[in-house]
């Protein structure tokens, strides 16, 4: 170790070795306890072979850790808290699929990566693989706090207000086996954004938290609590405008216990913390928790300056060059290159740095791949290319994507080619192809009916990526049952899988929004079948191809004209009168 | 009498846990009684008064809709509070736990009762739990071992007051990682 110098092999450091990335990094503590975590589960799982845990003993012990048995086989969730992901990591993504499991992975809608062949007696082993890259399933499913999820654009948003992530690592130490919290009425998501425009959907997760500045400059936390999708979906309440950010946890604690001793724990589908604070009111919920907090205010878990400011040590910027804001190079490339030019516009994002952009690589490319999927292979080239362009960092987005964070303006065409070559350049950022969708039917036990089938259809009939490009910004969410894991309440376009008569039907919402204005779509009418559903989806954006306002998004024109115009087209099925 | 784990030690249970919430008369309690709470807020009174009932040693019981702030008065007298867990998934009694020895200061024994197994202790003994009646298929021996899980922690909790973030050497920044982890 140096004396001296220090400061300077530092900064020199990123260019030299681009695993030094802006991420956090776990210390002994750290380590410790997710090496611990994989001994005890190793021993559970061999308890439980042996026999000396039943089935029901063991059921919650293996969900807190990730561990579902789906139909075809156990599925493995492990946590990408809040989206970050160092090339090393995704390296060993890469590494457990080819070797635990049939050589893919599913990214989900909650910054997680799922495995769907894992067997159970190399759970462990897997676990052990992670833990030595900082990595975990703790907490990835079960009724305890679930992964913390935030803004992909963290700490490179043009429009952010403060790095939101050393409020994430906060949290997610906080709610990493925290004793009192670990068999809560029913699972808790908390989403974390600190920007103009809300990309963290905030307002459906059972704690929202947006941290902002006073006027006198003061970083501290807006508080909303109880929304949700599911069975009842439900926009979140404010229950708290500022609160001192060294009082985060104690807030959190305030909130947690008072849902845990009065969360309904009678009925499964009323057990979330939304069902609570609308029986209770969310004014008398509040009130509930500023009497708890009353309580634990300023005591021993008052976060200290000096940890806020540990934290923010490690999402310092990565050394980035002094660039114009304009590549010249850039620029003429996309005048020469009309395909090039639309995966700029489509797939990249404004860096608060001049001359970098955000890319986001497409996991929805055509040609029936579920969205969110990627092979080992995948996995690796895409690691390789945050060496090679960004900083060795990565990022998860919710809509089950990957995102190079920091690439450079000079650098994106080349960037561009190699994501082409990986089949990630799909320019359907934002777009109708773009679709969120659960792993349904096909590995979920829980599903109603199949999701990917239906991207897939939905998919193959908008190839036509000109059409796509002008149809503009729409949002298409599929779950495959009521619980609601592909978001289609606040896709523009919803499509959630029911049963008839143990027959697969979908049933279509419009007008669902996330972000700021978020809102919950409405449901169009009775469901449509398997063969329906893809067409009725087409006639409705004929629909509104043929009503729109020059260049009306799909949400306003559907916000202008209401469900009717819609519906109407929707339900004229020439494919049923031909019959 | 089967035994349980006292301060992580296997020791004979001598006390009775009254299971039923028939109203009881003073004087028909008997001593080592682990009364419902409904049933010892009702004799509560006569027990501490009446010198010849005075000195029986009675414990309580919480079901995990009670509110242990009922107790508040019975704090400082009370040899035992029990925490019933109808089920191990069912956590409410985590909270009650942390309330009687956080907020009530509460300082007897407080003992996990119902479907209380190795897996859970490790949380348990956090929030404030010193003693454990074990599940009927797990021998307080075996389930010794879950105390075992972890060998810290993140969280502030009975234990350990202070959370990690007021232990951890204040110089383990991110400028200290790139040191140790740059060439030199
Ligand atoms: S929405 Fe339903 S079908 Fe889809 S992953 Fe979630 S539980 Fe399974």
């Amino acid at each position: 170790m140096q004396s001296n110098g220090y400061s300077h092999i530092r900064t020199d450091s990123y260019a030299a070795f681009p695993h030094q990335t802006t991420m956090y990094k776990y210390d002994s503590l750290d380590q410790t306890l997710v090496d611990e975590r994989v001994t005890q589960f190793r021993d559970q799982t061999r308890r439980f072979l042996a026999g000396e845990l039943s089935e029901d003993e063991f059921r919650p012990l293996r969900l807190m850790n990730g561990l579902y048995v789906q139909r075809h086989a156990p599925m493995l969730r492990v946590a990408i808290p809040y989206g970050m992901l160092a090339s090393r990591q995704l390296r060993m993504l890469g590494h457990i699929a080819r070797k635990y499991d049939r050589g893919y992975g599913h990214f989900s809608t909650r910054q997680n990566i799922q495995y769907n062949w894992p067997k159970l007696e190399t759970v462990p082993d897997i676990l052990a693989d992670l833990a030595n890259v900082e990595m975990h399933a703790i907490q990835t499913s079960g009724n305890c706090v679930r992964n913390t999820t935030s803004d992909q654009f963290a700490g490179i948003a043009h429009d952010e207000l403060v790095d939101p992530r050393p409020y994430c690592e906060l949290i997610r130490q906080w709610s990493t086996f925290h004793p009192e919290f670990t068999f809560l009425p029913r699972k808790f998501k908390i989403a974390v954004s600190s920007s103009t425009e809300d990309r963290a959907a905030t307002l459906v997760h059972d704690i929202g938290l947006h941290i902002v500045k006073n006027d006198a400059g003061e970083v501290g936390v807006r508080v909303i609590v109880g929304g949700g999708l599911g069975r009842t979906p439900i926009i979140g309440h404010i229950i708290r405008e500022f609160l001192p950010r060294e009082e985060l946890l104690n807030y959190l604690d305030a909130i947690l216990r008072t849902y845990n001793r009065y969360g309904r724990r009678d009925n499964k589908y009323k057990a979330r913390i939304k069902i609570l604070v609308k029986e209770l009111t969310p004014a008398k919920f509040a009130a509930e928790v500023e009497a708890e907090w009353a309580n634990l205010k300023g005591g021993p878990v008052v976060v200290p300056e000096e940890e806020f400011a540990r934290l923010e040590s490690f999402f310092t910027a990565p050394a980035y060059e002094q660039l114009v804001a304009c590549d010249a190079g850039f620029e003429r490339k996309q005048l020469d290159d009309r395909g090039f030019a639309r995966w700029v516009e489509q797939n990249t994002f404004h860096h608060k740095v001049p001359g970098y952009r955000a890319v986001t690589l497409s996991l929805k490319p055509y040609g029936g791949i579920p969205p969110g999927d990627a092979t080992a292979e995948q996995m690796e080239g895409v690691a390789d290319l945050a060496d090679r362009y960004s900083f060795g960092e990565l990022r998860v987005s919710h809509e089950q994507n990957l995102i190079l964070a920091d690439v450079k303006q000079s650098d994106l065409y080349d960037v561009w080619q190699e994501a082409k070559k990986l089949g990630f350049a799909t320019p359907n950022i934002g777009l109708l192809t773009n679709i969120i969708a659960c792993p349904g039917g096909d590995f979920c036990s829980l599903a109603n009916a199949r999701s990917l089938p239906v991207a897939a259809a939905i998919q193959a009939r908008f190839e036509d990526l000109d059409y796509v490009h002008d149809l503009g910004p729409i949002d298409l969410n599929i779950s495959g049952c009521i619980n609601a894991c592909g978001h289609h309440h606040v896709g523009h376009i919803g499509i959630l899988g029911v049963d008839k008569d143990n027959q697969e039907f979908y049933q279509v919402t419009l007008g669902g929004a996330q972000g700021n204005n978020a809102s919950l779509g409405k449901v169009i009418g009775p469901s449509f079948s398997a063969e329906e559903i893809a067409p009725a989806v087409q006639r409705i954006i004929e629909t509104f191809a043929e009503k729109r306002h020059e260049d009306e998004t799909f949400i306003d024109t559907v916000r202008r004209l209401g469900l009717e115009p819609f519906k109407a087209r929707a339900y004229d099925k020439p494919e049923l009168k031909a019959a | 009498m089967a035994n349980i784990i006292l301060n992580g030690a296997v020791v004979p249970n001598t006390w009775t846990l009254i299971e039923s919430v028939e109203p009881l008369a003073a004087a028909d309690v008997a001593e080592g009684s682990i009364l419902p709470l409904s049933v010892w807020l009702a004799v509560r009174e006569t027990l501490l008064e009446n010198p010849a009932l005075a000195g029986k040693r009675v414990g309580v019981w919480l079901a995990p809709s009670d509110e242990p702030g009922e107790l508040v008065d019975d704090i400082a007298g009370l040899p035992l509070i029990a925490v019933q867990f109808p089920a191990f998934t069912d956590g409410r009694g985590y909270s009650i736990g942390r309330l009687l020895r956080e907020r009530y200061g509460y300082k007897g024994e407080m003992r996990a009762i119902g479907d209380v197994g190795r897996d859970h202790l490790f949380n348990l003994f956090h929030c404030g739990f010193n003693a454990f009646e074990i599940k009927a298929s797990q021998t307080p021996e075996h389930a010794l071992e879950g105390l075992k899980a972890f060998s810290d922690g993140y969280q502030s909790s009975e234990q350990r007051k202070l959370p990690a973030y007021r232990r951890r050497p204040h110089a383990q920044t991110a400028d200290s990682w790139a040191e140790i982890s740059s060439p030199s």
